[in-house]
């Protein structure tokens, strides 16, 4: 039970990253001329997309 | 102009070829409803990932949200946060949806909600909206397909009509093996052509920092929140929730997700697919460098703004930065990336047609052969049904087309995903919440001229415009659950022919 609760915190974090507007609501820092906003978000992608590999692993090794 | 034109039609020449082919291609007794409309269930990892890949981000992805940047700015990079909540979502619910189709031989979730709850009404509910919410959808494939023969200098109906033809024909003869396959070259032409312009646009433009320099700081960001009112923070945050929560509901998503040969391909592509979600966001950006490089000022594309748009700036960012070769390729790319969904659309609304209308309440007795016959024709009819609607409407604003859709599909979520968890809830209720849902959505809609969906809403006296779907969607799980109490308190005997085990 412990180890649902934690994978579904897991799988939350990414929504609740890109939910909560006023955090990247800004422009600096800026990459390459690339506010924040922009680039926190697409930065989000490849990491969600590393966190649902990392479940599917734990997943896997768990059935 | 004439080099492109030659380049796309080779292209789109080439997927047609490849859309026929496709019949024989892991052969299959086409007259089958789960081989025409489900390819079998046998595809794996690559294919799936193809396929869901090419489904999901479609013309929508090219035209429409570039084109909400260009003319609103900041709100229209919504479609990134979406995306990004859709994969954690697929991971979670979607392998039970396949392990309990697998088990029952469930090809539709209109099926499944009939076995769930032995309700044929709700499953008739679950299925009309299905095909109500595609059929725009639909539409807005065709109208991508319309902005770039524009571009190129071809205008009229008959273009279309003969995409039409082409695309009814294969995929009457090889089912969903065909845009399977065509999503293969898709995919190429897609990362090829966005590679190409995120290099080659910001050089011309002077490089990124001069290209968001150059705009309002109104577009840039979103609008600042107050206590009043959360303006365009609420709205961005909803509609990326709404849509996320929409999207994997649709007909086409289920009908990708239940063809994996394996639950264990749905996870494994919820961790891989998100690549297309840079690809996405990147073409996003698209919207802004347009702005930046000021299209909508060329005298040249004066007629397509006029013709389309918004909608027309990405057709217009390539015909002012690409050479005319490399203007064919990009423009193939978006029109094959709307010939995919399309073809994926229209067998899912086929199949939901044939099982959960035809089968269910015309020809009950209908054989496998027959059932498969209506599915083929029905997607005929689907795409018909698309034709008519682009040709009839004004093409602006395509996405808002699909904002209506997400309202209505989303009305589903309480029978189906819910559904999967538990069948506390009761059809009855169940029914009476989908009907609020939609009442409450139409409604909402209707109130902003059928132009918009973010309703704003105001709750102890602040402001807070949100996406009506997921308004709706609270008003549809209140009345579900409040209903759910007073049925479950007096109804007798329910019959669920799901097991437990049905769903690991």
């Amino acid at each position: 039970m412990a180890r649902k609760v934690f994978y579904a915190f897991l799988l939350l974090i990414p929504c609740v990253a890109v939910l909560w507007t006023p955090f990247y609501n800004r422009v600096t820092p800026e990459i390459v001329g690339i506010p924040f906003f922009y680039w926190y978000q697409l930065l989000w992608i490849p990491i969600g997309s590393a966190l649902l590999l990392v479940l599917n692993c734990l997943w896997r090794a768990e059935h | 102009m004439q080099i492109a034109l030659c380049v796309f039609l080779l292209l789109f020449g080439l997927v047609t070829l490849l859309g026929f082919v496709a019949s024989r291609w892991r052969k299959g007794d086409l007259t089958l409803l789960h081989e025409w409309g489900l390819g079998g269930r046998r595809f794996g990892s690559v294919i799936v990932w193809f396929l869901l890949g090419g489904d999901l981000y479609t013309a929508y992805t090219f035209i429409a949200v570039p084109a909400l940047m260009f003319g609103a700015g900041a709100t229209g990079f919504f479609a990134v946060p979406y995306t990004i909540m859709v994969y954690p979502l697929m991971f979670a619910v979607f392998p039970r949806l396949w392990s309990v189709a697998h088990a029952k031989g469930y090809v539709t979730a209109a099926d499944f909600v009939r076995g769930r709850f032995g309700s044929p009404m709700l499953a008739l509910a679950i299925a009309a909206t299905g095909i109500l919410a595609t059929m725009p959808y639909i539409a807005l494939q065709l109208i991508g397909i319309q902005v770039v023969l524009a571009a190129m200098g071809i205008r009229g109906e008959w273009p279309l009509i003969i995409a039409f033809i082409v695309l009814a024909a294969y995929t009457y003869t090889s089912g969903l093996r065909a845009p399977a396959m065509i999503a293969v070259v898709k995919d190429l032409l897609v990362y090829i052509t966005i590679a190409a312009a995120v290099i080659v646009i910001p050089e011309q433009l002077g490089g990124y920092g001069k290209i968001f320099a150059s705009l309002a700081p109104s577009r840039l960001l979103l609008g600042p929140a107050t206590t009043a009112n959360l303006g365009a923070q609420s709205a961005y945050a909803t509609l990326a929730l709404g849509s996320a929560l929409a999207l994997l509901l649709y007909p086409h998503a289920i009908t990708g997700v239940l063809s994996s040969a394996h639950r264990e391909v749905i996870r494994r592509n919820a961790a891989v697919l998100p690549a297309y979600s840079i690809a996405l966001g990147l073409i996003a950006l698209l919207g802004l460098m347009a702005l930046a490089a000021g299209v909508q000022n060329n005298p040249a594309h004066a007629e397509g703004f006029k013709m389309f748009g918004a909608n027309y700036a990405v057709p217009a960012l390539f015909l002012q930065s690409f050479p005319s070769w490399f203007v064919g390729v990009a423009f193939a790319a978006i029109a094959i990336g709307a010939l995919v969904p399309a073809a994926i659309m229209s067998i899912a609304c086929a199949n939901l047609f044939t099982r959960n209308i035809y089968r269910e309440y015309l020809r009950p007795d209908c054989t496998a052969e027959q059932e498969s016959r209506m599915a083929k024709l029905v997607s005929i009819l689907v795409k018909l049904g698309a034709l008519i609607f682009v040709i009839g409407l004004p093409a602006q604003y395509a996405i808002e087309f699909q904002l209506l859709g997400g309202i209505l599909i989303i009305q589903t979520l309480p029978s189906v995903l819910i559904g999967l968890y538990t069948r506390w809830l009761h059809p009855r209720a169940l029914l009476a919440g989908w009907a609020a849902g939609i009442a409450s959505g139409i409604a909402m809609w209707a109130s902003l001229s059928f132009a918009k969906t973010t309703y704003t809403v105001v709750f102890f006296g602040t402001a807070i415009p949100c996406y009506a779907a997921l308004l709706s969607l609270l008003m549809n799980l209140t009345v579900s659950v409040a209903l759910s109490f007073a049925f479950n308190a007096f109804a007798g005997r329910r019959t669920d022919e799901t097991v437990a085990t049905d769903y690991r």
